[in-house]
């Protein structure tokens, strides 16, 4: 097994993270790309992270998923400042001897990355004005699915 | 002393990202922590106003508000968090 966790500023090379994911020998690669939508004047996202902490939650997140679906590997990499719209947020990736496990993996790490992170999005507009984004209660209950499912004996 | 570390709009409200704070005796709780800090008043009584809306780590661990703080050296509060 082998986790890739990252919290940067910098954007990531998707080609370069899928190669390292292929080589682990796997039959199936899946991923997650976050990218910044935009609409409604929106023109950039500010992200913030607690260094230190942001990036031992994730990798405790990264060790689970490879605990519970048996992944070769997985990769997930969170980026923080100031993101414009079209740009890259987040990338998870996950490699798995088989599909099933690759896509469930892929789908529990960005959940959980939502919701069991320390990192706040902040919104920027066309105007100068900004907003910090509400907490969702479907992502909340996206991610406690997981627990549920694990306490009904599924992987 | 016990390092406090403030993020997102509790940081804006406060107007600093933390500072180093010498605890009184009868404050053994996050919560008690919150409700000393508020009694500042301005930006802290502002940041605290909904304790609802809180969410802490203690040394870089998620705390529930009534978790104890004897012997922390770092303790955040901040919003619920939104990456993804």
């Amino acid at each position: 097994m082998s986790a890739r966790v990252a919290v940067q500023e910098a954007d990531f090379d998707l080609a370069a993270e899928f190669a390292r994911l292929e080589a682990l020998g796997g039959g199936g690669v899946a991923s997650f790309t976050g990218v910044v939508r935009g609409g409604e004047g929106l023109t950039a996202l500010r992200l913030e992270a607690y260094p230190g902490m942001t990036g031992r939650a994730l990798d405790a997140i990264a060790a689970q998923a490879i605990t519970r679906w048996s992944l070769l590997g997985c990769t997930l990499i969170h980026r923080h400042g100031t993101l414009s719209v079209g740009e890259r947020i987040v990338l998870v990736g996950t490699a798995a001897r088989h599909r099933a496990a690759a896509l469930e993996a892929c789908a529990f790490l960005i959940d959980w990355a939502k919701t069991k992170a320390p990192l706040w999005k902040q919104e920027i507009f066309a105007d100068g004005s900004s907003r910090w984004v509400e907490p969702r209660a479907e992502d909340d209950a996206a991610a406690a699915e997981w627990d549920a499912s694990a306490e009904h004996g599924k992987p | 002393m016990v390092q406090l570390l403030y993020f997102a709009w509790v940081r804006e409200r406060i107007g600093r990202d933390g500072e180093a704070v010498d605890v009184p005796a009868g404050v053994v709780d996050v919560a008690g922590l919150v409700d000393w800090l508020a009694a500042r008043g301005g930006g802290y009584a502002e940041a605290f106003a909904e304790p609802a809306r809180l969410r802490a780590a203690v040394d870089q661990t998620f705390a529930p508000l009534d978790a104890p703080i004897a012997g922390a050296s770092e303790i955040a509060l901040f919003p619920p968090v939104t990456g993804g």
